[in-house]
């Protein structure tokens, strides 16, 4: 079995795995592990009050798992943050966190200064623009690092179409995972492929991990944290969670284009300080993408070789016919 | 009137529930999200009373089962129980499981399809276990939560009636919770008729007939002959057309239209009148047109109630005071109607206002619940209490 295969095997989990809260809690408990929620927002008035109200009721108040729930705002100017404070959450502009270091407006920031503001040994980070959730958002991401000491970092990943009439189903990622990282990662970073939905905005994190780790301010923060820590701990540290379906609204092509120069920048901008510039590995030939049967996943690979043809005008037939002399 | 001073150290209470309650509002609203956001229509409840069954199980309740009707019942057993009182609130709404159920939650409002009708009022009952837990209530009588299924349209009262045809525990007095209206008061119901008339073109007649405007015409005859029927002011008679189904484009005449109606009465036979009325109505269409018109009948309920004088409606009244609330009393044609026909006293109570004037019952205000709770949880002590039984 190779790595990719071991570790989609180990380290792939569903957040079913994970309904049993009460033995997440006592495994909490019996490591002495504080675990914090932030929610990072901008404009997130219409759905913020409920993600507040189901983790605080059902993760907190009824299931003691969480132990604070936070909102780091980049500065909404709509209701975003009088709407969570009235439910409960503790609510912090991200420009009075760390003032001295200055205050940059994007979602990379509000997850940098959650570390420095936020108490817990674990930082759990959803998004705010989820129309469906769940308390599994939380649970299927906590469950790796309380079951497994030597998983860090565990992102999520969303499948099960509500109807699919055969049993293999394609996987993965949107728009921007499938068109330009995983054929990055596909390209250097092979082993990378095997987290389905490598940009996916929940993820649960030890804060040693986080306190190491560099945090690009805009769309390429989930990216370079995947780069970092494989870099610095290996494919093993990773977890992945399928938590279902997410429903959100849904971005343009215009704005995927924008989060696609963003991300390109950041991965670029490891290459240089990975040292790769000057040597590159091999270009694998090998593109790496998922299918599902039921909760199993694997990687479906095809050999893609772009090979090439030299200018027409280079072929001695091509000159012959045009009463071109030899080269 | 009922004498207050029996019921002084519960109106004292429920003062301070609302305050205590302010610290269960995330858990109520959670359940209401989170019920609501599971589709129930009529007939279709099974996955909505399932995450019930699980509330349930999760606060310790006995005797959790869910019945050949699929209802979801649960029992809070009392310490000496001399009395079983029912919650009930129906698991079914009006929307397609295709429609869209997600919810909102803001300052003001919860916000979603269904949400007063009756996410809201099954989520209270689901809650009602931790509330009492955490207001250090424990009860002499036994406490039976029933969600149901089969309430509304064809579904007629269908769980609710079969529960009480079948249940092994005598239920004493009944609650029937709705989303909407803090206030409501209901310790009546009115005899009620629910129908269907389908018009059919009859092609044997007229093969083809595509001129004309097939069934439209018929029904829009018999809608005609409806209105014209004398209802009298008093005891309050209604006839409520609901909708009206017809055709699905422009230019071509419908070969069938439906119509659904109710007739509602406080007087007792005035609906079997009023149904001789439209059966005559329909018989001299099918003799004198092209069209066939059926009536189907859905649903009947008789009227009946317990009197404003009884101690239960007297507590109920007392306790909304002692909270500020304005008794909003109307008759139903609900889940009450099938305890007043077994001749169980019961009343039907409303936990919040709604959040704007739609039809569709899908918005409600979040300040009010937290009184709507308290007022539930006060009349269920005064029940348990005693204080509800009446006198000879």
């Amino acid at each position: 079995m190779n790595v990719i295969d071991a570790w989609l095997r180990n380290n792939t989990f569903h957040h079913g795995q994970f309904w049993d809260v009460l033995k997440l809690i006592e495994i909490k408990k019996a490591k002495g592990l504080t675990i914090s929620l932030c929610i990072p927002t901008l404009n997130e008035e219409k759905t913020i009050g409920k993600e507040i109200v189901v983790f605080k009721s059902e993760l907190m108040d009824r299931y003691p798992l969480i132990d604070e729930i936070a909102v780091i705002d980049s500065g909404s100017d709509d209701r975003t943050l009088e709407v969570a404070a009235s439910y409960g959450a503790d609510v912090y502009y991200s420009g009075d966190i760390l003032p001295e270091h200055g205050f940059k407006r994007g979602k990379g920031e509000n997850l940098w200064k959650a570390i420095h503001q936020l108490r817990g040994d674990i930082i759990v980070y959803v998004d705010a623009d989820i129309k469906n959730i769940h308390p599994r958002f939380v649970t299927g991401l906590v469950g790796p690092l309380l079951w497994q000491d030597e998983i860090r970092y565990v992102k999520a990943f969303y499948d099960r179409p509500l109807a699919f009439s055969q049993g293999i189903r394609p996987s993965g990622g949107g728009r921007v995972t499938e068109i330009l990282v995983r054929p990055l990662f596909s390209l250097f970073f092979p082993e990378l492929t095997a987290i389905v939905q490598p940009l996916s905005g929940e993820y649960a994190v030890r804060r040693e991990v986080l306190e190491a780790i560099h945090f690009p301010i805009g769309y390429g923060v989930e990216t370079s944290h995947i780069l970092d820590v494989y870099r610095k701990w290996g494919l093993e540290a990773f977890g992945q969670t399928d938590l279902d379906q997410r429903v959100h609204r849904n971005q343009s092509t215009l704005s995927l284009g924008k989060m696609a120069f963003g991300i390109l920048q950041t991965f670029l901008r490891r290459i240089e300080s990975f040292g790769m510039v000057d040597r590159l590995p091999e270009m694998s030939h090998i593109f790496r993408q998922f299918q599902a049967l039921e909760n199993r996943y694997e990687q479906v690979t095809f050999d893609i070789v772009e090979e090439e043809r030299p200018p027409m005008i280079t072929i001695p037939e091509y000159r012959e016919k045009k009463g071109l002399g030899p080269l | 009137m009922l004498e207050h001073q029996d019921l002084t150290h519960i109106l004292d209470d429920v003062g301070r529930y609302q305050n205590r309650l302010r610290e269960l509002r995330e858990l109520v609203l959670a359940n209401v999200v989170m019920l609501g956001e599971i589709p129930a229509p009529t007939f279709g409840e099974s996955r909505r009373l399932d995450f019930l069954r699980n509330r349930y199980t999760e606060s310790g309740l006995e005797s959790i089962s869910v019945d050949e009707a699929g209802n979801c019942t649960a029992v809070l057993p009392g310490k000496n129980p001399t009395r079983n009182i029912l919650v009930v609130a129906h698991a079914d709404t009006l929307y397609d499981a295709t429609v869209d159920h997600t919810m909102s939650v803001s300052e003001e409002r919860l916000s979603g399809a269904g949400v007063a009708d009756n996410s809201l009022g099954l989520a209270v009952m689901a809650s009602l276990p931790i509330v009492m837990e955490k207001l250090g209530l424990e009860l002499e009588s036994n406490l039976i939560l029933l969600g149901t299924t089969r309430s509304l349209g064809r579904g007629d009262l269908g769980g609710l009636r079969f529960f009480l045809d079948n249940a092994k525990m005598p239920v004493d007095f009944g609650i029937c919770m709705e989303g909407v209206h803090l206030g409501r008061l209901s310790y009546t119901c009115l005899g009620m008729l629910r129908a269907e008339i389908t018009c059919t073109v009859r092609q044997d007649r007229h093969p083809g007939c595509t001129n004309g405007n097939g069934a439209i015409s018929a029904i829009n005859r018999i809608v005609s002959r409806l209105l014209a029927i004398r209802l009298p002011q008093q005891p309050r008679t209604s006839i409520i057309l609901g909708s009206l189904n017809a055709g699905k484009g422009f230019k071509t005449p419908p070969l069938t239209a439906t119509l659904r109606l109710e007739v509602r009465s406080e007087q007792l036979g005035m609906v079997g009148e009023i149904l001789h009325d439209i059966e005559m109505i329909l018989s001299e269409i099918n003799a004198d047109t092209e069209v066939h018109a059926v009536l189907q009948i859905l649903a009947r309920r008789k009227p009946g109630g317990i009197p404003f004088s009884h101690p239960l409606v007297q507590c109920t009244i007392a306790i909304m005071d002692k909270l500020d609330i304005s008794p909003l009393i109307a008759p139903s044609v609900g889940e009450l109607s099938a305890l007043i026909a077994r001749g169980i006293p019961g009343v039907t109570l409303g936990i919040t206002d709604a959040g704007d004037d739609d039809e569709l019952a899908s918005s409600v205000m979040v300040k009010p619940i937290n009184t709507g709770i308290a007022q539930l949880v006060g009349l269920i002590e005064a029940i348990d209490g005693g204080h509800c039984d009446e006198r000879n």
